[in-house]
């Protein structure tokens, strides 16, 4: 049976391989090809480490989406942690909070089409990525 | 699941697998700081050709492993990132830059090999 969507819990640092590894297998499902795969990988590894460091767990939903005949994947990286006070500094390459190389957000934006964040102080931070099928 | 070290005369080598976790990087740093000085290696050769997927933080930790390995006294070559993982970590921002790197584990070998006979030819 195809795989079409998944519901991913983060909490702990193996939760972070297992979502990458089903978004990988996601992607190739539909026909992504050469690198597109190991790049969505990536970006969903990205997501999902900032769900531990900065919120402790949350949720990665993956599944496929369609616009205009053309097929993708689209992740959505959920969690009730602290929020984002600073969305545009989160953003710049190098900004950390969490002694990392600030690469997350700005470098997982980088490797998809589509990348849109909403934050609330106290609430949580929503991450939606899209990226279609070349 | 930590992650392997085998000695091959005075080099360490470290096969980082596909599922490597943050906790087992962060433990082969311990480790490999640790053997260098136990086993007077001079030499360790990081082989990352199963990796599924080198992020920010794996990029991180491996730039920390090499650095620290390094003020150890013996050299390090992170050797088999994959032709995919190496344009993913382009788009991302990420790089070893001052780190060498080398195609597959053998390559990794002679260079390792390279470099430390050139210390013995320096220090004499």
């Amino acid at each position: 049976m195809p795989l079409e969507e998944a519901l991913l819990p983060i909490s702990h640092v193996g939760d972070i391989i297992a979502a990458r590894q089903k978004g990988r297998d996601l992607a190739t499902q539909i026909g992504f090809s050469g690198s597109d795969p190991t790049i969505i990988a990536t970006a969903i590894s990205e997501l999902a480490r900032n769900i531990i460091v900065y919120a402790k767990r949350g949720e990665i939903s993956l599944s496929i989406v369609e616009r205009d005949g053309r097929r993708g994947v689209l992740v959505v990286a959920r969690d009730q942690g602290p929020g984002i006070p600073d969305i545009e500094r989160a953003m710049r390459d190098g900004f950390s909070t969490g002694n990392s190389l600030g690469l997350g957000l700005p470098g997982a934006k980088r490797l998809v089409d589509e990348f849109e964040i909403v934050s609330a102080v106290g609430e949580g931070t929503t991450v939606t990525l899209r990226k279609w099928k070349r | 699941m930590s992650i392997p070290i085998l000695k091959q005369g005075c080099v360490l080598i470290a096969c980082v697998q596909a599922a490597a976790t943050d906790q087992d990087l962060i433990q082969l740093k311990d480790e490999l700081t640790d053997k260098v000085g136990q086993l007077r290696s001079r030499g360790v050769v990081i082989d990352v050709s199963t990796l599924d997927v080198m992020d920010s933080f794996a990029t991180r930790t491996l730039r920390g492993i090499a650095q620290a390995t390094k003020l150890r006294g013996a050299e390090v070559v992170i050797v088999g990132i994959q032709p995919d993982i190496a344009f993913a970590m382009v788009q991302l921002g990420l790089s070893l830059d001052g780190i060498a790197t080398a195609l597959d584990l053998e390559e990794g070998l002679e260079l390792v090999s390279a470099r430390m006979s050139e210390d013995v030819d320096n220090a004499t």
